[in-house]
């Protein structure tokens, strides 16, 4: 069976493994491309949408700069409904105020742009400012951290599927692209998620397509508005003891079907960032090492990512803080040259500690930025394959949330 | 370099084709296409004549002039050097892998005729036994051509055309893995026609995006495969005379970079209708700036025809007694297009070909089974 063959030309060989290894070089060194990038890429407009796109150059240069090596995104853009859970979780009480205040302290956390070139936000707060009345964009925008906004209004259940979603909010979207575009974001993100039942139960070919054309008619319209899509078909870590090939084939058999319709409506790849999992066998498998989370996810990338992608911002999904930064940098030794940006988009990765020493309370606000700052910081260093620890907030469990369904974005 | 042991892996020998600074000799020609070159050099198309042409290059020292791979028509697998040392002795030897073309040629749409309009390929009812054949016989890799035509005004490439050729690419790429052969992925765009290169990257993009789908839809190892597609080139008959090799490479790279996944280990282009200097300017244009940008992390190389044989030809046919020249001439063309492959040819030298400069575009290639001058060079093809 193909699948099998595909799976033992990976073992004989290994992707990304260091070009040392074996005596036909290039094989083994496809992570290992040509070295010194000095010249800017030149891209040859190859349809009427993107020679007519007025924004066009401006987004590879917004796509360019998110995937700056040593940054990452910020991923801050959860519903009111899901932000008030996780306050309510530290004792803090949820209401409008104290979901800005929480956003204030990671936005003016001082030097944040080091490691952040992008931050997803939820829409309520692309139109809000801090407590001194500076809106938070231009708080982004000052130290070079490119504003997102979350462009879906979240998942419904797809009839007839075991629990299965499609995410929602293709309607009106152009209208609503041109007015976050107003407001200043540059970037847009969209929510797919595909799930592994169990061993043997990958996401349905309904569940597949529904979210690939999603996502792609979502990343043409944001395109189209100026937008740099985010991509993000998340095969979500959930419960099963399904192995990390399984996870690594289901995931390749989800994003050819997304890269296809990508290619079939005109989304041009030198302006979009892609979030996808990285490979990890279910909850209830023995976890894996960061070496062989690597290994899957790496060959998966090389397998299914064009090269004209500049970034692979890996979402967290599930990881504590210190494994995300451990796969991250075993991701970055696997490839050290890669033709994109290993990186991250990290929510509850950078988030989960620093509320919890924020707690809501004025006194501990400069320590939670600290906090926040170190997380991020130990990402970017895991992101230039040069983290070597201690981790600002080791152990820790996994971080799940159930998967929220029914939502319009509230 | 060594070539790979019989029970290397498919990505070994897919990497050993693909390594750095090697290309493939495409010497694949069918009876039919070979024999209009041959007749059009003087020469008789019979089965001593092509025996003998391809000896010219199977005992050169192409090997170690860069190429790594060698591909055959089926008749010429069979075939020996005049001291009776197997074609496939006298590759092998020299480090140069034995490839085999393994389709059977063009099969017009109903209502289309090849010169004009769009095919499919036949030969996948009879490949799975003939490729368990061909790798006994020593074969290590396989190539299958799919063409694809561009004209706007007849909405070419039609989705139809499009999709069942990438469909066909696709199957004849898993059952070749399956047999253990290196499959050559060869959706190649027509150069024919007056497309600006922007109409031919789209083109491309589209045909090789569904082509890399179907791909994975099959469960193809795209580790162990290759892909052969045209360089992203303005139409042969476009206005404005021919493109700078560094238009043709910023076209070509854009291009592969958004639709040829990383997993595959080298992009070979094939060289139709660029003269034999052409396809070597603009190969090196293409790694040179690869390697000023970055982002381009399969090999890129040639798996060229033409371009490593008009010449050779053009010295042969002229008088057979000038056989060494002809083989200094393949060596010469081989090393010419290796050091293309590392960035390193010398653009502002003289190129070593000696045909004109006119490209060697040709209107008819197809082939539509045994000719009915070489009925038993068929006969005896047929019954191996």
């Amino acid at each position: 069976m193909q699948h099998t063959m595909a799976m033992r030309l990976s073992s004989s060989r290994g992707a990304g493994m260091p070009a040392a290894r074996s005596s036909s070089s290039r094989s083994s060194s496809r992570c290992a491309a040509r070295a010194g990038r000095t010249t800017a890429v030149k891209v040859v407009a190859t349809s009427r949408f993107e020679a007519s796109n007025p924004f066009m150059e401006e987004m590879r240069a917004t796509a360019a700069h998110i995937a700056t090596r040593g940054k990452g995104i910020l991923a801050s853009d959860e519903s009111n409904a899901t932000t008030g859970k996780r306050l309510e979780s530290v004792g803090v009480e949820n209401n409008a105020e104290t979901r800005r205040a929480w956003r204030e302290l990671m936005y003016t956390a001082p030097g944040l742009g080091q490691y952040i070139s992008g931050c997803i936000m939820f829409e309520d707060f692309l139109y809000s400012s801090t407590a001194a009345g500076v809106p938070f964009v231009d708080v982004l925008r000052k130290e070079g951290i490119v504003p997102g906004i979350k462009a879906d209004t979240g998942m419904q259940t797809l009839p007839g599927t075991d629990g299965e979603t499609a995410t929602q909010g293709l309607d009106n979207l152009g209208t609503k692209c041109k007015e976050w575009y107003k407001q200043g974001a540059r970037f847009a993100k969209w929510r797919a998620v595909l799930r592994i039942a169990g061993p043997g139960q990958g996401p349905s070919t309904t569940a597949i397509m529904e979210n690939a054309h999603g996502l792609a008619r979502y990343a043409q319209i944001a395109q189209e508005n100026g937008l740099v899509p985010i991509v993000e078909p998340e095969v979500t870590l959930g419960p099963g003891s399904y192995s990390i090939e399984e996870t690594a084939y289901w995931s390749e058999r989800v994003y050819s079907h997304v890269f296809r319709l990508l290619n079939e409506y005109n989304v041009v790849l030198d302006a979009i960032l892609l979030k996808p999992n990285m490979c990890l066998p279910g909850l209830d498998a023995p976890p894996a090492t960061p070496a062989e989370v690597a290994k899957y996810t790496t060959r998966t990338m090389l397998r299914t990512i064009p090269a004209a992608v500049p970034g692979i911002h890996f979402l967290s999904g599930g990881m504590s803080e210190e494994e995300s930064t451990l796969n991250l940098q075993a991701l970055n030794e696997a490839c050290p040259n890669a033709p994109w940006s290993l990186t991250f988009s990290y929510g509850r990765a950078l988030q989960a500690t620093t509320l919890k020493t924020w707690a809501g309370k004025q006194e501990n606000w400069e320590a939670a930025q600290k906090v926040l700052l170190s997380l991020a910081a130990a990402n970017s260093q895991a992101q230039l394959g040069q983290y070597k620890g201690p981790h600002p907030s080791p152990g820790g469990g996994r971080i799940l949330q159930a998967l929220r369904t029914g939502g319009a974005g509230k | 370099m060594p070539i790979p042991a019989d029970d290397a892996s498919l990505a070994e020998v897919a990497a050993a084709l693909a390594a750095p600074g090697k290309g493939l000799l495409a010497s694949d020609e069918s009876v039919g296409t070979i024999g209009k070159r041959l007749e059009k050099a003087g020469l008789v198309n019979d089965e001593e004549t092509r025996r003998a042409y391809r000896e010219l290059f199977y005992t050169a020292p192409i090997g170690k002039a860069g190429i790594s791979g060698a591909i055959m028509f089926k008749e010429t697998l069979q075939q020996a050097a005049a001291d009776g040392t197997s074609f496939v002795d006298c590759l092998t030897r020299q480090g140069v892998m034995p490839g085999i073309k393994v389709d059977e040629g063009l099969l017009p749409f109903e209502g289309h005729d090849l010169a004009t309009g769009e095919t499919s390929t036949r030969g996948l009812d009879t490949l799975a036994a003939a490729a368990a054949g061909y790798r006994q016989g020593g074969a290590r890799f396989a190539k299958w051509r799919a063409a694809l035509r561009v004209d706007a005004s007849r909405g070419f490439p039609s989705e139809r055309a499009v999709e069942l050729n990438a469909q066909q690419l696709a199957q004849y790429a898993a059952v070749c893995q399956a047999a253990g052969l290196v499959p050559i992925v060869e959706p190649e765009v027509l150069i024919d026609g007056t497309h600006s290169a922007a109409e031919f990257g789209a083109a491309s993009e589209r045909v090789i995006g569904a082509t890399v789908a179907q791909l994975w839809r099959q469960g193809v190892a795209l580790e162990g495969c290759l892909l052969k597609p045209q360089m992203v080139i303005k139409g042969a008959d476009a206005a404005g005379g021919r493109a700078a090799p560094e238009e043709v490479a910023a076209a070509t790279l854009t291009v592969m970079r958004r639709v040829v996944p990383a997993a595959i280990p080298g992009i070979m282009f094939l060289s139709g209708g660029q003269s034999e200097e052409e396809a070597t300017l603009n190969l090196n244009a293409i790694n040179v700036m690869a390697q000023q940008q970055g982002k381009a992390p399969w090999s890129l190389s040639f798996s060229y025809g033409r371009a490593l044989q008009a010449s050779v030809l053009k010295i042969w046919s002229a008088d057979s007694s000038r056989a060494a020249e002809a083989k200094q001439m393949a060596v010469a063309l081989a090393a010419a297009n290796a050091a293309a492959v590392r960035g390193a040819y010398d653009a502002a030298g003289k190129h070593p070909s000696v045909t004109s400069d006119s490209s060697l575009r040709e209107a008819f290639r197809g082939w539509h089974g045994p000719t009915a001058s070489a009925p038993a060079a068929a006969a005896a093809a047929v019954a191996q």
